[in-house]
This record gives structure tokens, sequence and C-alpha cells, in this order.
């Protein structure tokens, strides 16, 4: 981002933020502003924090230091302001998460239904666009047990996006799913953003699926930022610790499998 | 330390208690899924609880008149069983099947909603899960229950009057006689519904505190449907004692 972008064109800011599990420290020194409008990849190994990251965007996990800021607003800690703020952030989770008693259309109507006092033909109209965007109109009346991976992750896309949020955070979009599916999400994440006018962070390791979506990429490893630019200038890096994930190289400046190696020589 | 671990779990069941109540809002939402769980924990438990009420009610008329016999009080049957089923019997026994039927499918159903993202999905989408997955679940319990209480002392009673009139030969009139006298409509048929909705409300909070705070994982679940069978056995036996003390003088 360039330093000159006005605050207000700023949807979520980071400063200095300090994650911690536990007593451990996953996270820190994090610093990172996400333009309105920008399609976010946020890239590392397994196991670096990205999900934490995710956490704390949402506000489930409260930072040890430092501020997060959603539009502007500090990530409030109070239960109601925060469920408040959630209403303008759609969250695709990497298990789906949809409901298993409540069919695709019954999943994608349930913030309809719980937020809006909206009546229920206006309710039916607006999940039957939803799920015609993502193009899951005839799967309406199918329960998440009789879809496929692709078709539940895009129900669940539909559901994130049925309250049209301003920002949409994705976890993990592509875990699990076969190249074409894969394909299908990206297309439909990448034209979401752009016709709705959405923020995305996209949290994954899948780089080159990610990278030509995406306006942005930061890659976490060994706890912290250690690149932050633009698609082209991530593929033009030399530092060998991005290098070493890029190529997915096992030796290297990120340790692999350190609870192992740590237990090997304790 | 064990006695630290066990007042924090003691005073977190309380909290989740608190939330569960403070969850409970007669929204049309609530309505539907407090329907659709009454029909899932309650009328699909009707079966085991008419074949254990059944059976229960045959094994207590055999005992007593066996014991009665040796007094010639034999028509004195249907006052024991009708005592024996109101008082003790049929809520404590109903609330165990429950507990095994019910109890164990909320705890498993919540774990498994935790293992799928299910409740953290809730959670991100601004939902309530407590209210959303938690309080019908409660509800039903205790709604259900009670009613599921006088349909074992129904199958109790009918099993032992086929029992001591058709087979041990008591006469008929005889038999409904003495359970009208023996039993009061205020002090045990209302004490044994009382008793039967805190047992589902206690059997309810148990399977779900444990089920949603169960570990993520297919073996948390496990352990968290086993730890809602056992836990909410042992409480309901606990607070039976503590409520037979106190309501029958």
């Amino acid at each position: 981002m360039s330093p000159a972008t006005p605050p207000q064109d700023i949807a979520v800011r980071l400063t200095d933020v300090r994650l911690d599990r536990g007593t451990r420290t996953v996270l820190s020194g994090i610093d990172l502003a996400v333009p309105r409008g920008s399609i976010t990849a946020v890239l590392g190994p397994s196991g670096s924090g990205k999900s934490t990251l995710l956490a704390a965007l949402t506000g489930e996990l409260v930072p040890a230091a430092g501020t997060v800021e959603v539009f502007g607003q500090p990530v409030p800690r109070r239960q109601r302001a925060l469920l408040e703020l959630r209403k303008g952030i759609g969250v695709l989770l990497q298990g789906n998460g949809l409901l298993t008693d409540l069919t695709a259309a019954e999943n994608v109507a349930l913030p309809l239904r719980t937020h809006t006092t909206l009546p229920r033909p206006v309710i039916e109209r607006l999940v039957a666009m939803k799920l015609h965007a993502v193009g899951l109109r005839t799967a309406a009346e199918l329960y998440p047990r009789e879809l496929s991976g692709g078709m539940a992750r895009r129900v669940a896309l539909a559901r994130a996006l049925a309250l049209d949020p301003p920002l949409m955070v994705y976890d993990e979009p592509l875990t699990g799913l076969d190249p074409i599916a894969s394909g299908v999400i990206m297309s439909l994440i990448s034209r979401l953003n752009d016709s709705l006018g959405l923020t995305s962070i996209i949290v994954t390791h899948h780089v080159h699926e990610t990278l030509p979506v995406a306006d942005r990429a930061i890659v976490i490893a060994n706890g912290r930022i250690v690149f932050s630019g633009t698609p082209a200038e991530l593929e033009a890096t030399t530092d060998p610790l991005v290098l070493q994930f890029l190529r997915g190289e096992p030796d290297g400046p990120i340790a692999f499998d350190t609870a192992e190696r740590s237990r090997e020589t304790a | 330390m064990p006695f630290v671990a066990a007042t924090r779990s003691l005073g977190r069941a309380g909290l989740f208690s608190l939330s569960v109540l403070r969850a409970s809002k007669p929204t049309a939402d609530f309505f539907a899924e407090l329907l659709r769980e009454i029909y899932k924990i309650g009328a699909r438990s009707l079966p085991i609880i008419a074949v254990g009420g059944a059976f229960v009610g045959l094994s207590v008329t055999l005992l007593g008149y066996r014991a009665l016999e040796t007094y010639g009080a034999s028509n004195q049957i249907s006052a024991l069983v009708g005592l024996g089923l109101y008082r003790e019997l049929a809520p404590v026994l109903t609330a165990l099947l429950f507990v095994g039927r019910a109890g164990s499918s909320i705890a498993a159903e919540l774990g498994l909603m935790r293992a799928t993202d299910q409740i953290t999905a809730l959670g991100l989408m601004a939902i309530d899960p407590v209210a959303k997955a938690v309080a019908p679940r409660f509800w039903a319990a205790v709604v259900c229950v009670p009613l599921l209480t006088a349909f074992f002392c129904s199958l109790g009673i009918s099993a032992s009057y086929f029992e001591a009139v058709h087979v041990i030969g008591i006469d008929a009139g005889t038999f409904w006689q003495v359970l009208r006298d023996a039993v009061d409509y205020r002090h045990d048929f209302v004490v044994a519904f009382q008793k039967a909705a805190v047992f589902g409300g206690t059997a309810s909070l148990v399977a779900c505190y444990v089920g949603y705070h169960a570990e993520p994982t297919i073996e948390g679940t496990s352990v968290a449907t086993t730890r809602a069978v056992v836990n909410a056995s042992l409480l309901v036996l606990m607070f039976n004692f503590v409520l037979s003390a106190l309501l029958f003088r």
C-alpha cells in the first residue's frame, strides 16, 4: 500500500499487533493495511499463524498487544458490539460451517432471517439471487451432505454474502477442492469483489491459484510478516525465506516440523 | 490442582446455564427450533419410555405382590406401584432413559457442530450459538421429560393392572380404588412432574455444556457423549435424593 493512502480508504489496519495462543506467541510486530476494494492474499506455510490473524480480524482472538481496526473502528471486545461488527464481515470458513440440518437455501437465509425484518417472499428472492450468484440456484433444496466439496464451499460463500458485507474474509477457500472447483471459487471471489465493490482478504497457502486474482500479497513465516507487496513483486523477490515457501523447499530459513525437531533434540 | 479445576469447571457450568437462560427469547425462530427439538428428543424417545415403563410396572407388581402376600395385603399392590412410580421410579428412570437416548444425542450433535465449525460459523454470522443451538434443546428437555414421565407412569400402571388383575387375580375395582386412595394429585402427581422438569433441565444442561465445549475432534465428541451420560445420570440420582427429601415429608 502506498504510504499516501488516505485513512478512509483503508478497510483493515493492524498496528504492531502481537497474537498469543495461551502462553505461546504466534505472531508479533504485525503491521498491515488493507485498502478498500482490494483483494489481499495472506500467504504462508501451514501453522504460520494465518488463521490466528483471521481470528484477530473477526474479534475471536483479542490481541495481546497492538490494535486491529476494521473500517476505522477498533475491533470491540464487548460481545454485543462485536456481533454488530460481524454483520459487516462475511467469513468463508475452511470447513464451510454449513448447518447440517438446514438445506442450502435455509443456510443462506439464516443470517437474513436473524438480522433483518424482511418478509419471507423477499428473503426467498434474495436467497435465490445469492445462490444464483454462485451458480447453485438448482441446489437450493439440497442438504449439505448431498453437496460436493466445491458446491458446499459455494453455498457457504453465498451465505457469507447474504448480508452484503463490505469486507469478505476467506480462510483457506481452496482446501480439499479439485483444480476445476478451485478455479471456479477463485473466479467467483474475483468477480464478486469487483461487481459488489467488496474488500477481500484471502488466507491461504495455495500461492499459484491465489496470486492471479490478488492485488496485494503478504507472506507470514516464523511468527512475522516477511513480505508485503504486489504479486509481481512477490514473484520477483530474492528473499531466501520467501523463495523457500514459494518453491516448496523443505530446507531453508523456514523451520519445518519445529515441534518434531525440538522433541528430537530434547 | 483438582479442587481448583473442579471449582472452575462448576463456575463455567453456572455461567453457561445463565447464558442459556439469557439467550432464551420467545422469537418465531426459537419456537420453530423448539418444536423440532421436542419431536427429536421427545417424540422419538416414546418407544423406549413405553417399553421401560411397562417392564418396570410388571417388575414392581411382581415384587410387591410377593412381599404383600406375606401379610395378606396383596390387594394393596396398586398403592405400592402408584406411589413407587409417581414418587421415585417414573421421574428417575424416565430421566435416566432420557439421558441415554436424548442426552447422548444432544452432546454428540453439539460436539459435531463444534468439530465441523458450525458453532464458529454461527458466531461469525453474528448469531448467538447458545440461542440458536443450545436454548431450544434445553427447553425441549424441560417440556418433554415431564410428559415422558406421565407416559412412563401410564404404561407402568397399565402393565401393573394387566398383571395384578389378569395374572394374579386381584379384583379390578379394588386395584383402581386403592390406587386412587393412595396417590394424591397435588403431593404425588404434581411433584413427580416438578421433579421430572428439574431432571430434564439438569440432564440437558449437562449434555449441552459438555457437547458445546467438546474438543473439536471426533475423539472430543466421543468423550463429550460419554461424559454427558455419566455426569447427567449421577446428577439426576443426586438431585432425586435432595428433591425427595424436600418435597415428600
